[in-house]
């Protein structure tokens, strides 16, 4: 192909502005306002792609968002590689560089069209039947082969450098779309007074106006027409316009998601510039201005490079100064395709003949083209076409009586532009929700009921006469805004017969002949009829059964012709078939938009306590739990964690720790009923609690089963100061809320986070009290006036505080909250008065060990959501003789209590040295062959410094009845051996935490 | 017993200077959650000094102290630092079935004052901070981006956001970086 394609004049294009690009390695030189596909086809360049299962050459079929085709990898480097663009909507920009995809070694020759030879074999559904068994070789040889065979682009690996933005937006009224309905709408809307947003896929506003040089609307040429109106639209301080910005999403409640492309289009954007910007638009009224997507017809080899829409050639023609071909056939059942065979003819291209498959097409179009002297053949079918990489011949065969073919003609030819009619753009009003009805005369489907607050105007509700359209807009645009419409504008559009064809036109090429409804997908009618011929009668079972329609294409050619095949096929009428439903997003959205400024830093909230500074400067190494960052340990010199936490557990155990454990979840519950709601939501009894005492509390959900728990202290008589675990502070207070609100209304209690009032200082060992004693104020340490599980209030370094005396370690243990924002300075404080007493910081990691030493559980590690307070040996804690608590009837069912289920105990390795893996199985001999009958797992497993030996805990069936026996834990080849023992392997007596 | 008076350290400590136009920190405030039944209005007037506001999400005050509306039985109050009001609310209120929790320590207070200031905030809110529709005065519970705020105009351009102090480090990082847009 040789030569330029280029017109001189017309279009929207400045061909004083020379934009050299790469495709495929070679250099090419486009205009500016080209398109990768405009400037492709200047270049006499149609074959752009390799099918995404056959491997057939194609060319560009349309010229905007319905490309199903020229789809392309746009590259700026590592990271900013994007696949399966469409060359129809990357504009243009010097240096752009593009590759064709799904082809090797070359688009040119690619040996995966062998998969082309292959059709037979590979037919509808042929995955779901020739690739299943042997069940192995589905993973290993037939999906990785199916993959890189079938398949588009290919997904960069390297991070993504952009920047992407996010913004919410109101307005009440949001219109979709700026051609001819969209800026009628938004400009009829603005003048309400409210605040209008006009969003719009493409470059500039105009729509399909901006292929209409020769239109004039209200005695102004297009032009003009959509400048005045951008004009006025852009001066309203009340209206936004976003160009490039495609509305993909219609969610609940009028909300609209857009993607708008920032720098895309630029050939050098500013460094850091931002990419893209997600708008999440909540609109009062929603006005639908989406346009139409002309049908291809569906004849045998109708994927030819060369053979495209013949409305996107009048676009390529009129707006990008670009033509087709220099002798074309124009294949139609619709008149839109006269006008193609007008324009083209008028800029030279020698159009050899229009071949309509119409008997006796009629209409001021038809007769322009006649007076012009084109050739037209009316009731004829275009049979096939000829060629390699590009087309050379259209195949032409008059429809006679009965449905018979005359013999049929070739004619030479470099394009075929075919229409079969519009198909409405349905797509947002459907993701919307609405309810589409079949309009026969003009083969579409049209939106019918609504499901929002929402209206269609124009071509996307099958408006088509220009006049009409800008009324519908109009009108459409001052309903949303809750005025009067303005009065109708006059244009000179000369109409179209709105109604077209469907489905597929006949032929006489037999039955291997394969026209393709969906090209992106490589549907041809006969997998359509083979789907119906193997029983699938559903719409929705033949999309997934032949892909037709599905993935990025969403059908935007083909839905309409599919439904045609299956018609003629089920012999039934299309509304009896309906339409699939329409996904979003629209177009392909980038997941870096998505993202937005959710990455690196910012992904999530990273939440640390007032004391964590110090632990970093103490060099802890930190895990997350939940948002937050925990000291896990604090090693010095070359420890690792293992030699760490034995180092913090001794001196626990032997002198004091000190632990951050501000992190656990508080609620203060307040009012004259707290200890009522306290006794109806815990299982525990609280109403003999003393002010001043502590209890462990154990919270169930209404199954029965351990949800949470934590140490909750009386500080009035109406006041409770509640502990949570860390993770669990959000879930508890949620349930208190849902509980008091719907179940007891009656309560005067309330319920209020304190999680982050107070700053946590956790003083666990022998030398705690003597550590501390130096620094309260206002508080008698001895254990008479604080005995374990017992609380004061007071000062410390001069600053309030509760003070707990619990343990989770065993050891004499204080856990003193400060005001958070004096976290620190205490923290520092204790930590200096225990030098002395060699005060030793530790992290999560000891704190467990030191927990399961004394047979502590915690919640979500010993429990999985299914064990009861008596499977994890907390029976003791019920209240039994209250009437009532959440879970209390659950647990009357007698599953709750079967000897048989896991309950809690004690490991131990014979091997004193071996330690268990957490979660691994328990099972009850040796030798066994998988699958074997499992009794339990571990559920806790560490090295015990102060006992020399490893320890575990396990939830194993029957567990308490099995004191003393032998079970067995499998471990690689072989087995571990263990000892059953009761689950409190330190300090049984609890002689250590009452001193 | 020990001599030393603790200092204070705010969250803000560790952004190391991380600036934007327009945004600070509030000052100390003293913070109290107010709960009770319908009785309560009247002679917390009487300590505060204003009528605490029973329309949805407004805020009542005087120069120094306010109320805001978080719920039918709920008030955020604010006050400046030492401004101590849980003893004469619960002296003043008696009887009548309440709760009162200081909250001084659990969240911190971020000033937006910039002429953009609703538009940066539409960055992450998805509220409608038209003026029209979020007026000087209101106030609400709501989300910017991944955190819980409470979000409270107290003039057209001038944001007053109380947050969960270990959120505060996330919310301040993201309005620097939502305002670059804008810069």
């Amino acid at each position: 192909m040789s030569g330029s394609f280029r017109t001189g004049i017309g279009g929207r294009i400045r061909r004083e502005r020379t934009v050299r690009f790469r495709f495929d390695g070679v250099t090419y030189a486009g205009v500016e306002g080209d398109t990768l596909a405009s400037a492709l086809l200047a270049n006499g360049v149609h074959l752009m792609g390799r099918s995404f299962k056959y491997h057939r050459p194609r060319g560009v079929l349309g010229a905007g968002a319905d490309e199903p085709n020229a789809l392309v990898e746009v590259t700026r480097g590592a990271g900013r590689t994007v696949p399966n663009v469409r060359a129809t909507q990357v504009e243009l920009y010097e240096g752009l560089e593009a590759r064709s995809q799904n082809r090797w070694p070359s688009l040119a020759l690619d040996v995966g069209a062998v998969n082309n030879l292959m059709a037979p074999f590979i037919p509808a559904g042929f995955y779901y039947k020739t690739f299943m068994w042997p069940r192995k070789a589905w993973d290993a040889l037939y999906e990785p082969v199916i993959r890189a065979a079938a398949g588009l682009g290919h997904a960069p690996t390297a991070p993504d450098p952009d920047t992407y933005l996010n913004r919410y937006a109101h307005c009440e009224v949001l219109v979709i779309g700026a051609g001819p309905a969209g800026l009628s709408a938004a400009l009829a809307a603005s003048r309400g007074g409210g605040r209008v947003m006009l969003v719009d896929e493409q470059c500039e506003p105009g729509g399909s106006l901006l292929a209409e040089p020769d239109v004039r609307i209200d005695g102004l040429s297009s032009r003009d027409w959509i400048a005045r109106t951008v004009a006025e639209l852009q001066a309203n301080p009340r209206v936004t316009l976003l160009s490039r910005a495609t509305a993909f999403g219609y969610f609940a409640h009028n909300m609209i998601a857009v993607n708008e492309r920032l720098s895309d289009h630029l050939a050098q954007p500013a460094a850091g510039a931002p990419r893209e910007r997600l708008w999440q638009i909540r609109a009062g009224e929603v006005v639908i201005a989406a346009g139409a997507h002309e049908r291809p017809l569906v004849f045998p080899d109708n994927d030819r490079p060369g053979i495209l829409l013949a409305g996107a050639a009048r676009t390529y023609l009129n707006r990008y100064g670009v033509l087709p071909g220099r002798r074309v056939v124009i294949a139609t059942g619709h008149d839109e395709a006269y006008r193609t065979a007008i324009d083209l003819s008028r800029a030279g291209v020698e159009v050899a003949v229009i071949a309509d498959l119409r008997p006796r097409p009629t209409g001021p179009l038809v007769e322009q083209a006649r007076a012009l002297g084109l050739a037209i053949r009316t009731g004829c079918a275009i049979t096939g076409s000829r060629g390699g990489l590009r087309v050379t011949h259209a195949r032409l065969s008059a429809i006679l009586a009965a449905g018979k073919l005359g013999p049929p003609d070739e004619i030479a030819c470099d394009a075929v532009l075919m229409s079969g009619g519009y198909t409405p753009s349905v797509h947002l009003f459907s993701q919307s929700r609405g309810k589409l009805r079949w309009d026969e005369a003009l083969s579409a489907f049209l939106p019918d009921v609504s499901a929002e607050r929402e209206r269609s105007a124009g071509a996307c509700r099958g408006i088509f006469a220009l006049d009409a359209v800008l009324a519908d807009g109009a009108a459409a645009g001052a309903a949303a805004a809750g005025i009067d419409a303005p009065p109708a504008l006059r244009s000179t559009a000369v109409d179209a017969d709105p109604a077209g064809v469907m489905g597929a036109v006949p032929h006489d090429r037999g039955p291997d002949a394969r026209a393709f409804v969906d090209w992106q997908n490589d549907v041809t009618s006969k997998d359509l009829k083979l789907a119906v011929r193997e029983g699938f009668q559903s719409v929705e079972h033949v999309k997934r059964y032949t892909t037709n329609g599905m993935a990025t294409d969403q059908g935007k050619t083909s839905n309409i012709n599919a439904l045609g095949v299956l018609a003629d096929e089920l012999k039934r009428p299309v509304e009896k078939i309906g339409l699939t439903t329409f996904r979003m997003p629209y177009t392909p959205v980038t997941f870096g938009v998505l993202a937005g400024m959710a990455r690196g830093d910012l992904f999530d909230p990273v939440r640390t306590t007032p004391i964590h500074g110090w632990a970093v400067e103490n060099g802890a190494v930190f895990e997350d739990v939940s948002l937050w960052k925990r000291a896990r340990y604090f090693p010095q010199g070359a420890e690792d964690m293992e030699a760490a936490v034995r180092r913090e557990c001794l001196a626990v155990r032997s002198a004091c720790g000190i632990f951050d454990a501000s992190t656990l979840g508080k609620i203060e519950v307040v009012g004259r009923d707290a200890a009522e709601f306290m006794n109806r939501f815990y299982i525990n009894a609280w109403t003999k609690l003393g002010v001043g005492r502590c209890r462990y509390g154990v919270l169930c959900r209404e199954d029965g089963f351990v949800m949470d728990d934590g140490v909750v202290g009386r500080i009035a008589q109406d006041r409770f100061h509640v502990t949570t675990t860390t993770g669990g502070a959000a879930r508890v207070l949620n349930m208190m809320e849902d509980y008091l609100q719907t179940e007891w209304p009656e309560l005067d209690v309330w319920f209020t986070s304190t999680t982050e009032e107070w700053a946590v200082i956790a003083l666990q060992g022998p030398k705690a009290r003597d550590i501390l004693s130096g620094l309260v104020e206002g508080i008698d340490l001895s254990p008479e006036a604080l005995p374990h599980m017992a609380l004061a209030e007071g000062h410390i370094c001069g600053v309030p505080t509760r003070l707990f005396r619990v343990s989770f370690s065993g050891e004499l243990g204080f856990e003193i909250n400060v005001p958070a924002d004096q976290g620190r300075t205490v923290w520092e404080a204790v930590w200096a008065a225990g030098q002395p007493h060699g005060l030793t910081p530790y992290g999560t990691e000891t704190m467990h060990v030191l927990r399961a030493e004394k047979g502590f559980i915690i919640v979500g590690q010993e429990t999985d959501g299914t064990a009861t307070p008596d499977d994890v040996a907390l029976s003791w804690a019920v209240g039994k003789a209250k009437p009532d608590y959440v879970g209390k009837r659950s647990l009357a069912r007698p599953s709750m209590s079967a000897p048989d289920r896991k309950q809690l105990v004690g490991l131990l390795t014979e091997v004193p040295e071996t330690v268990l893996q957490e979660g691994a199985q328990i099972v009850a001999s040796r030798g066994l062959k998988a699958p074997m009958p499992v009794i339990g797992h571990v559920t806790s497993s560490y090295y015990s410094a102060v006992l020399g030996r490893s320890i575990a805990l396990a939830m194993v069936s029957g567990g308490r009845a099995r004191m003393g026996e032998t079970l067995y834990s499998p471990h690689g080849a072989g087995e571990i051996a263990v000892k059953v023992v009761g689950p409190v392997f330190h300090d049984p007596e609890g002689a250590r935490v009452n001193v | 017993m020990s001599d030393v008076i603790a200092a204070g350290r705010t969250p803000f400590e560790a952004l190391n200077g991380l600036s934007m136009p327009g945004l600070s920190a509030a000052p100390d405030r003293t913070r109290y959650i107010l709960r009770g039944r319908a009785g309560i209005l009247a002679p917390v007037a009487e300590v505060l000094g204003f009528a605490l506001p029973t329309d949805a999400c407004r805020a009542t005050g005087s120069d120094q102290r306010h109320a805001l509306w978080l719920g039918p039985d709920e008030w955020l109050l604010l006050s400046p630092a030492g401004d101590r009001l849980d003893k004469a609310l619960a002296f003043a209120i008696g009887d009548v079935a309440h709760s009162v929790v200081e909250v001084s320590h659990r969240q911190v207070g971020i000033v937006l004052d910039r002429p953009d200031a609703a538009a940066v905030l539409s960055v992450g809110c998805a509220l409608d901070l038209d003026l029209a529709a979020f007026p000087v005065g209101m106030c609400t519970r709501t989300m910017f981006a991944k955190t819980e705020i409470v979000l409270w105009r107290t003039g057209e351009n001038v944001f007053q956001i109380e947050v969960w102090r270990s959120f505060a480090d996330y919310l301040w990082r993201y309005l620097v970086l939502a305002g670059a847009e804008f810069a």
